[in-house]
């Protein structure tokens, strides 16, 4: 199997669907050039046609792209960094969310965004948000967080086949991330969790970037002792229940990594729904490990404090393991 | 354009259009001081010429986009009396299956994107239609239809330099009916003519009587022309007046914020009025026909109102279906 890298996957992934249906373009805030590499080539290869460069009107983007897909096409529309979804907040949660929805389901919406998101160094408050919590309340969109290079262009893959607006939040820090990737078509289903690295004493539900220090926390605890489980939701709408349950039921003691804030996000979500429908196979209550519910800040030592690392993950399985 | 320059069929059509969208929404007004209609309603009552004249411009494949006000444009466009009516009284079979209401009536199969509860939003989806029909080379237009408090709106403005950068096909067609809410344009908005703003897009900026059918047929004909052309998009700015509130009921929250006299001198300019007198002047159409076609619309607005009626109301269960595509 070829090793490819986090961006890699990406333009491979937008290459081989942009090959495999005519219906597929993309478009965004300079993906001519592809400032963040994901798109390079694409333009010289497809043409100004289907790469198409946009303004910085994030609005009229988003809504264009919820036109074009109403109207028979399938784009994937690039909204650079996380944080500028809060400019076309509407055309995202009231409008590509809710259309087919309030139609009685009659519209059908092909539509994948794809965005950077997390916190990459000293990118400051408006640069370095997670965002997708704001987008679990909105009913109506599918929300996929890829862990690895893998993940990237097996659920981009999967976003852009599928008939809904999903949204994919591509952490900033895999980049340099690698995997081995089978050759041909690699989709990964949406809705369907993996467990990363199996244990028996407790589970660390991890999202997104958090996946990797996760399994570099469960590698770590190993030599101390501990067996511990790292799953993966890969995708937090449609959520992989049967999956993360099966892990807290193994287990019995739960720990949920993920870079959001604490009050409204993505580990507080989970962790309720655990409580709802797993709470007799929990042996401890559950811990989170998030961002600290402050923006993020720009100054190094400022941002470290705030952001969930390596340790504070440690801690928190120590914690649970009593 | 003099109305004899077009056939008897179409203009007898453009009438039937006309008097159909009044009576539905004057009865639809009635029905909800009568507590039949949930929600909110907002009437188009004195704008009836806008949709009519720019829908007259379109085929069944072109698409629009609406907004709160929509259901003329819907009308317009080939909407059905029956699953329209059914869908403001919340049943089932309605066109939306009682999820939509007034303000989210849709039906995608005759190329009506949405009507639209938040105001500049359908404005950048009909340009992504229009995106589409550039892509698909179907010579397919998209028209969004808005009102002057819209063109305030930032997706107005990203929306119109993104496609007269790509040239793509739609009119923007902005129903300035004198009001945004309850306050009146010029109290909201920096130019008189909203039709300026496009020159600030380097495309056309046409203003129409919006209370004169053909007028808005004709600026329409030429801009899904120049559309149809690949040479870009056109806003017309037709203007009207809003003969009723903004949303029906509001006297009792609001009162009354508009001058009488304001509202007695628009209908003085009645649209339908003012299209009877030019197709009875034509020689070739009698007021015995135009009658005959009042009656035939009232009948179908009271078969639509019987069907809405006797329909079903939705499952509760219902609520959890059509969240996506399978």
């Amino acid at each position: 199997m070829p090793e490819i890298g986090f961006t890699q996957a990406i333009n491979e992934a937008l290459a081989e669907e942009m090959e495999r249906d005519p219906a597929v373009f993309v478009m965004g805030e300079d993906v001519k050039l592809g400032a963040f590499a994901a798109t390079r080539g694409l333009f010289e290869r497809f043409g100004p046609a289907r790469v198409r460069n946009t303004p910085i009107s994030e609005a009229a983007i988003a809504g264009a792209g919820v036109g074009a897909a109403m109207a028979g096409m399938r784009p994937v529309v690039e909204i650079e960094f996380a944080s500028f979804f809060y400019c076309c907040f509407d055309q995202v949660c009231n409008q590509a969310a809710k259309l087919r929805y309030m139609s009685g389901g009659q519209a059908r919406l092909p539509l994948t965004f794809r965005c950077v998101y997390g916190a990459m160094g000293s990118a400051a408050a408006q640069h370095s948000e997670v965002v997708y919590p704001q987008f679990l309340a909105a009913p109506g969109l599918k929300i996929a967080i890829p862990s690895g290079a893998a993940e990237m262009k097996g659920l981009l893959k999967a976003a852009i086949r599928d008939d809904n607006p999903v949204l994919v939040f591509e952490h900033g820090r895999l980049g340099w991330t690698r995997a081995h990737i089978p050759e041909g078509d690699f989709v990964l289903p949406l809705g369907k969790g993996a467990v990363k690295r199996e244990g028996t004493d407790a589970t660390v539900i991890a999202i997104g970037a958090m996946v990797p220090k996760a399994l570099k926390v469960a590698e770590e605890l190993a030599g101390e002792g501990v067996s511990i489980e790292v799953w993966d939701p890969r995708t937090l709408v449609p959520l992989d229940r049967e999956g993360m349950l099966a892990s807290v039921a193994k287990t019995g003691r739960v720990v949920i990594a993920d870079e959001g804030h604490l009050r409204g996000g993505a580990a507080g979500d989970l962790a309720a729904i655990i409580i709802d429908d797993g709470f007799d196979y929990l042996n401890a209550p559950i811990k989170r490990v998030t961002a600290l519910d402050v923006p993020i800040p720009f100054s190094p030592p400022l941002e470290t404090y705030v952001l969930p690392d390596e340790s504070k993950i440690k801690a928190a399985v120590h914690a649970v393991l009593g | 354009m003099e109305a004899s320059a077009l056939p008897k069929e179409q203009l007898l059509g453009m009438y039937r259009t006309m008097v159909t969208i009044r009576r539905f929404e004057e009865t639809i007004r009635d029905l909800f001081f009568q507590g039949q209609i949930p929600g909110f309603v907002h009437v188009s009552i004195g704008e009836e010429a806008v949709p009519t004249g720019v829908c007259a411009a379109l085929t069944a494949k072109d698409y629009i986009t609406t907004t709160h006000r929509g259901h003329g444009h819907m009308l317009a466009k080939g909407g059905a009396l029956k699953p329209m009516m059914a869908e403001l009284f919340g049943k089932r079979t309605g066109y939306c299956k009682g999820k939509g209401g007034s303000m989210h009536i849709v039906s995608y199969e005759l190329g009506i994107l949405g009507a639209n509860g938040i105001v500049g939003a359908g404005i950048p989806i009909a340009t992504g239609a229009g995106l589409a029909s550039s892509f698909r080379g179907n010579d397919a237009v998209a028209v969004s239809f808005f009102g002057d408090g819209a063109s305030n709106e930032g997706t107005f403005h990203e929306s119109l330099n993104l496609a007269a950068l790509w040239k793509l096909p739609v009119l923007y067609v902005c129903q300035n009916n004198g009001y945004g809410e309850f306050t009146p344009t010029a109290e909201s908005t920096a130019v008189r003519d909203i039709a300026v703003r496009a020159q600030g897009y380097g495309i056309p900026g046409v203003i129409v009587d919006g209370n004169d059918v053909l007028a808005v047929y004709e600026a329409a004909q030429a801009a899904v022309a120049r559309a149809r052309r690949g040479e870009g998009p056109t806003l017309i700015e037709a203007k009207t007046y809003r003969w009723e509130g903004h949303v029906v009921g509001e006297e009792a929250f609001i009162g009354f914020y508009r001058p009488a006299e304001e509202v007695e001198a628009a209908k003085q300019r009645c649209p339908i009025a003012l299209f009877t007198q030019r197709l009875v002047g034509t020689g070739f159409i009698s007021e015995a026909e135009l009658e005959r076609i009042k009656g035939e619309v009232e009948r179908e607005i009271n078969e639509a109102v019987e069907f809405a009626q006797s329909s079903p109301l939705p499952e509760p269960a219902a609520a959890l279906d059509d969240l996506f595509s399978a």
